[in-house]
C-alpha cells in the first residue's frame, strides 16, 4: 500500500504530475466535485494544527468525500496508552485514507507499517512534513514557472524546521539551485542535511547570520518561525524567537520579482504590513496547499483501487 | 596463551582489536550456556593487533551485527575439528533491533514494542540512521 512519508517518497515525474493536477483542479474544479464520493478520510491529528487540518479536510470535501476527525490525544484511545500501530489497524477498518499529524518522529512511518490504507505523513514531530512541501512547490511553481535557476533564501529555524529540510530535499533535484541558508548560530542547519543532500548533490550554498546582505540576490525567501514546542528550555526560546524579522523597510532592497514564502503560522518573523506587498506569497501558500493535498488524495486512493 | 581448540562451533577471526568485547555484548554471547573465549590483542602478521572470539557450539549468529561493528572480521565454521566454511563479511543495509535509537523525539522513545530498525545511510563513512526518525547512531547505541 503506497504511503507518503517523505517528500522523495515522490519521485519529479510523480510531483510534475501532482502540479498538473492541482492545476486542472484550479481550472476545473467543478470536473472534481464527486471524485472522492463514497470515499473516506480519516484525519489523525494528535498534535495542534489549524491550517493542515482544516486543509486536509476541505480538499476532502471539494472532491465529494466525507471525513472522520481525531483532534488531539486526549480524545482519543491514544490517551488510554494505544500504540500508532493499533490506532492504524483500527481506522483502516473505517476510512479510506488516513492523513496524521504525531508530536513524534516516525509515527506515520509506523501508522503506514500497520495500515492498510494509504497513509499521509501530515507531520512528524520535527522530522518531515512532505504535503507542506507540496504547497510551497505549486507556490514556487506558479510564481517562477520552474524550478529551475533560482537562488532560494531559507531563513529562520533551519535546525528543527521540518519544511525546510523537506524543501531542500524537493529541490535539490532540480537544475542550477542555489541556497543561502541564514539563521543564528544554534539554529543552523543540521550538517546531516548539508553533508546528505547539499554536498552530496555539489549543490551551492552559503550560510550566514545576516538576512539584509543576502535579501537583493534571492528569487526565493521562505521565513520560518522558532517553534515553542522543539525546545526543551524556554529561555533559548525566548532569547533566539525575534532574531529575524521581516519589514517593508528591508524589502525595499529585494528583487521586485521576490517571492515570500511561509509555511505559517508566523509569530513575528515578518511584518503585518508586507501582506498587501505583491511579493507576499504565503496566504497564496495555504490555498496552493488545498490543491495539492486534493491532487495527492485523488493519486493514492486511485493507486489504491489499482 | 593456550586456548582449547574447538570441535564444533564458530571461530570469529580478524576482529579488529578492541571490538571483541563489544561483539561479545550485541551477540548476548553471555546469555549461553557453552564455553565461549574473547582474546584480545593477539598479535596478527596482517593487523598487528587482533581480537578472536571462539564459540563452542554449533549456534546461529547474527552476521550483520559482526558485519555492523566489524565487516573485515571473519568467519570460521569448525565441524569435528575441521574448518569447513569461512565466510567475509559486509556492512548490513539494515540492522534490527541491534542499536537503539537515543533520540527522545523519535517513536520509539515512547513505543516500547517498537523494533529498532537502523538503514545503511552511508557506506563509506559507515553511517546508520534511525528509519523512524533519521537520527544517526551513535557508537553506543546498544
Amino acid at each position: 500500500m503506497r504511503s507518503i512519508i517523505d517528500i522523495l517518497d515522490l519521485s519529479t515525474t510523480e510531483l510534475s504530475e501532482l502540479i498538473a493536477t492541482a492545476q486542472d483542479i484550479i481550472a476545473h474544479p467543478e470536473t472534481y466535485s464527486e471524485a472522492c464520493k463514497g470515499k473516506k478520510l480519516a484525519t489523525l491529528f494528535f498534535e495542534p494544527s489549524t491550517r493542515t487540518r482544516l486543509s486536509f479536510e476541505a480538499a476532502m470535501y471539494e472532491l465529494g468525500g466525507n471525513v472522520l476527525s481525531v483532534t488531539g490525544a486526549g480524545t482519543s484511545s491514544a490517551a488510554k496508552g494505544e500504540s500508532v500501530a493499533d490506532t492504524a489497524k483500527t481506522v483502516s477498518c473505517y476510512a479510506d485514507i488516513i492523513a496524521m499529524r504525531h508530536p513524534k518522529e516516525g509515527a506515520a512511518l509506523v501508522a503506514a507499517n500497520n495500515a492498510s490504507i494509504p497513509v499521509i505523513n501530515a507531520g512528524d514531530g520535527g522530522h518531515c512534513h512532505p504535503t507542506q512541501t507540496l504547497a510551497d512547490l505549486l507556490t514556487i511553481y506558479r510564481e517562477k514557472g520552474s524550478f529551475d535557476n533560482l537562488t532560494v533564501g531559507l531563513c529562520g529555524d533551519l535546525k528543527f524546521g521540518r519544511t525546510v529540510h523537506s524543501l531542500i530535499n524537493a529541490l535539490s533535484r532540480y537544475h542550477n539551485i542555489r541556497f543561502v541558508l541564514i539563521s543564528p548560530e544554534e539554529l543552523k542547519l543540521p550538517s546531516y542535511v548539508k553533508n546528505e543532500t547539499l554536498k552530496k548533490y555539489g549543490l551551492p550554498y552559503v550560510q550566514s547570520t545576516d538576512l539584509e546582505e543576502y535579501l537583493p540576490q534571492l528569487d526565493i525567501l521562505y521565513m520560518t518561525r522558532v517553534q515553542r514546542e522543539r525546545f526543551f528550555n524556554e529561555e533559548d526560546y525566548l532569547r533566539l524567537k525575534d532574531c529575524y524579522i521581516l519589514t517593508p523597510d528591508k524589502l525595499k532592497k529585494a528583487k521586485s520579482d521576490l517571492c515570500v514564502m511561509h509555511p505559517l503560522p508566523r509569530v513575528n518573523e515578518i511584518s503585518v504590513a508586507i501582506d498587501n506587498d505583491p511579493r507576499a506569497c504565503y496566504f497564496k501558500q495555504v490555498l496552493n496547499g488545498k490543491y495539492m493535498r486534493m491532487a495527492l488524495i485523488l493519486k493514492l486512493l486511485k493507486e489504491a483501487q489499482a | 596463551m593456550n586456548i582449547d581448540s574447538i570441535q564444533n562451533g564458530i571461530v570469529i577471526d580478524h576482529i579488529k582489536a578492541g571490538s571483541g568485547m563489544r561483539l561479545y555484548e550485541l551477540l548476548h554471547l553471555g546469555d549461553l550456556d557453552v564455553s565461549v573465549a574473547i582474546i584480545k590483542n593477539v598479535t596478527s602478521k596482517k593487523m598487528g593487533k587482533k581480537d578472536i572470539i571462539k564459540i563452542d557450539a554449533d549456534i546461529p549468529v547474527d552476521l550483520d551485527v559482526i558485519g555492523y561493528v566489524d565487516p573485515g572480521a571473519t568467519i570460521n565454521i569448525i565441524k569435528n575439528g575441521a574448518l569447513t566454511e569461512k565466510k567475509t563479511l559486509a556492512l548490513p543495509q539494515k540492522l534490527t533491533n541491534v542499536i537503539k535509537c537515543k533520540n527522545p523525539r523519535c517513536i520509539t522513545s515512547c513505543e516500547q514494542e517498537l523494533p529498532h530498525v537502523f538503514k545503511l545511510a552511508d557506506e563509506a563513512k559507515k553511517i546508520y540512521r534511525c528509519v523512524y526518525c533519521e537520527t544517526k547512531a551513535q557508537e553506543n547505541n546498544h
